[in-house]
């Protein structure tokens, strides 16, 4: 068996791997988080269990009507969503001149209660939800074995962040957006209708993790639990890429998954912690975060 | 709309008014800032509100255009009365908003900041001839909005607001920190838009600047209109205004 760097490349490059899988989960949810926090100035706690209902949705769509994983992909996230422009319409409008800390609050308790709503129906055991046919099995690349369905959701969440980006840096909604993030007073005395804004942006991050949680289906059980144990990773990521960057959230997404990995391979003690680390230095040398903005 | 049509004690003139404000009170949270603005803006008109630091004047704006929420009294613009609208309703009934800080969004790029207010009403500018009124803005469309230097940006917040069709414009000290060449040029800009058929009120405390460009001029003094000079009168009215301002 071939080394690099002392470690077997199969290893090496299997880890990696993971890593990068998880820095697309990552990139995708602290995506989400950002758009959110930027326009609406809260800190969505919610966007966990978002993203376990989006593979639930997957779940149920398939158990109970059928429908399989492609359409899934895209009626979870539509499902989703629409939760997501209840939740903004019925509870956030309310909070909308109040302190950061009623909408993390407000979060934080729909978390909750959405956690333990799946929890009581469908235990916490996991449910099994199989890969596509046509994504099954995998192809060697002579350096390492490459399963098919692990390669579509780097490409899947790479393909949506970027088109995510594109749309808000390069569009005129996305103009709208970023305006409406800087001095929505403004952007309503021009007759934009900001609160429509705010509440399609609440739905499109809430979508946006609802499609990361299908993506997650197959490869993690689908379990009540999958959103809480990743968003708390998914946060020390945003943070570490400065709340509200859009292209920082991914950059950082992506990179801190490749890190995890890495840190498995040469020293997996560290491994579940290093991100942790990292944010802790970061914070210390700049506290608003790598590619955030001074407030 | 028999109320917006009375004649403002003074000679304002016959034609109904395109604005007319009558008893206009309005808050900054608890705080009662304006305690009664009436003045009417006739169509095609230039009028100011002059006063000093804190009289009101740009409060005055906000609450027209519905930024400042807590207001009372009767704002009739165009036959509406606008009293109760949200800010975006009151902006596509055809009124165009500059404020004091300019409001140049950094995110946007120039050309972003120029197209980024929706068309409210046919007839506004086209670009090009935005770039005509201000030519320097064409050579930094791709530049970021806040790389503008002072002048820049204030043609740019001007310019933003001629597309859209509106044609009342408000403009909150326009010439406000800026050189004597570009307050000319601003000057200018505001007589060709004039001529355009633009309807406009101008905040300043310039009143040497405002006296070129104005029909007409309401003193505001501690939330209240307490006078008003035509401009064809100023020079018999100098010392009277120079008294209100304070200089």
């Amino acid at each position: 068996m071939s080394e690099l760097l002392g470690v077997p490349s199969q290893v090496l490059f299997g880890q990696l791997l993971l890593g990068l899988i998880n820095g697309s989960f990552y990139a995708v949810l602290s995506l989400g988080l950002a758009i959110i926090f930027g326009l609406l100035n809260i800190i969505n706690f919610a966007h966990g269990a978002q993203y376990m209902m989006g593979a639930f949705v997957a779940w149920m769509l398939l158990q109970y009507a059928g429908v399989g994983y492609w359409w899934a992909l895209l009626a979870a996230p539509v499902v989703v969503g629409i939760t997501g422009v209840v939740i903004e319409r019925l509870l956030l409008a309310r909070l909308r001149n109040a302190d950061h800390l009623y909408g993390l609050l407000l979060t934080f308790g729909l978390a909750l209660i959405i956690q333990g709503i799946f929890r009581n129906e469908y235990g916490v055991s996991g449910l099994p939800y199989g890969i596509p046919p046509e994504l099954a099995g995998g192809r060697n690349l002579g350096f390492m074995f490459l399963p098919n369905y692990r390669a579509w959701v780097v490409l899947a969440s790479l393909t949506l962040c970027l088109a995510t980006w594109f749309v808000i840096e390069r569009t005129r909604l996305g103009a709208y957006l970023r305006a409406a993030t800087e001095n929505p007073t403004l952007v309503q005395a021009f007759g934009i209708n900001v609160p429509l804004l705010v509440t399609l942006t609440y739905g499109f991050g809430v979508a946006l993790a609802a499609f990361a949680g299908v993506l997650a289906a197959p490869i993690y059980s689908v379990n009540p639990n999958m959103g809480a144990d990743m968003i708390i990773v998914v946060f020390a990521v945003v943070v570490i890429g400065g709340m509200g960057s859009i292209l920082g959230s991914i950059v950082t997404g992506f990179a801190l998954g490749i890190v995890e990995g890495l840190t498995k391979v040469f020293y997996p003690e560290a491994s579940s912690t290093v991100i942790f680390v990292i944010m802790i230095l970061v914070l210390l040398v700049k506290p608003a975060g790598l590619f955030g903005r001074a407030a | 709309m028999p109320e917006a049509a009375v004649r403002v004690a003074g000679g304002a003139p016959a034609t109904a008014p395109l604005l007319a404000v009558r008893n206009l009170q309005a808050w900054y949270g608890e705080s009662h800032v304006l305690h009664g603005i009436d003045f009417d803006v006739a169509p095609g008109e230039v009028v100011t509100l002059l006063g000093r630091n804190g009289a009101g004047k740009t409060t005055t704006l906000r609450s027209i255009i519905g930024i400042l929420r807590k207001r009372t009294g009767s704002i009739v613009f165009d036959g509406r009365e606008t009293i109760r609208m949200a800010s975006r309703h009151i902006a596509q009934l055809g009124i165009g908003y500059v404020p004091e800080e300019r409001g140049i969004f950094s995110s946007l790029s120039v050309a972003e900041n120029l197209v980024l207010p929706p068309q409210v009403k046919p007839g506004g500018m086209t670009t090009e001839q935005i770039f005509t009124l201000f030519p320097n803005l064409r050579e930094r469309l791709s530049s970021q909005g806040t790389k503008l230097s002072g002048g820049e940006q204030q043609m740019l917040a001007i310019g933003r607001i001629l597309r859209t069709g509106a044609n009342l414009l408000l403009l909150d000290e326009p010439t406000e920190g800026l050189a004597p060449v570009i307050v000319e040029q601003i000057g200018r800009t505001i007589a060709r838009l004039k001529q355009d058929g633009f309807t406009i009120v101008l905040v300043e405390q310039n009143f040497r600047f405002a006296a070129t460009v104005a029909d007409r001029h309401y003193v505001v003094e501690q939330g209240r209109v307490v006078d008003m000079i035509r401009n064809d009168e100023l020079d018999a009215n100098i010392d009277k205004l120079h008294g209100y301002l304070g200089v």
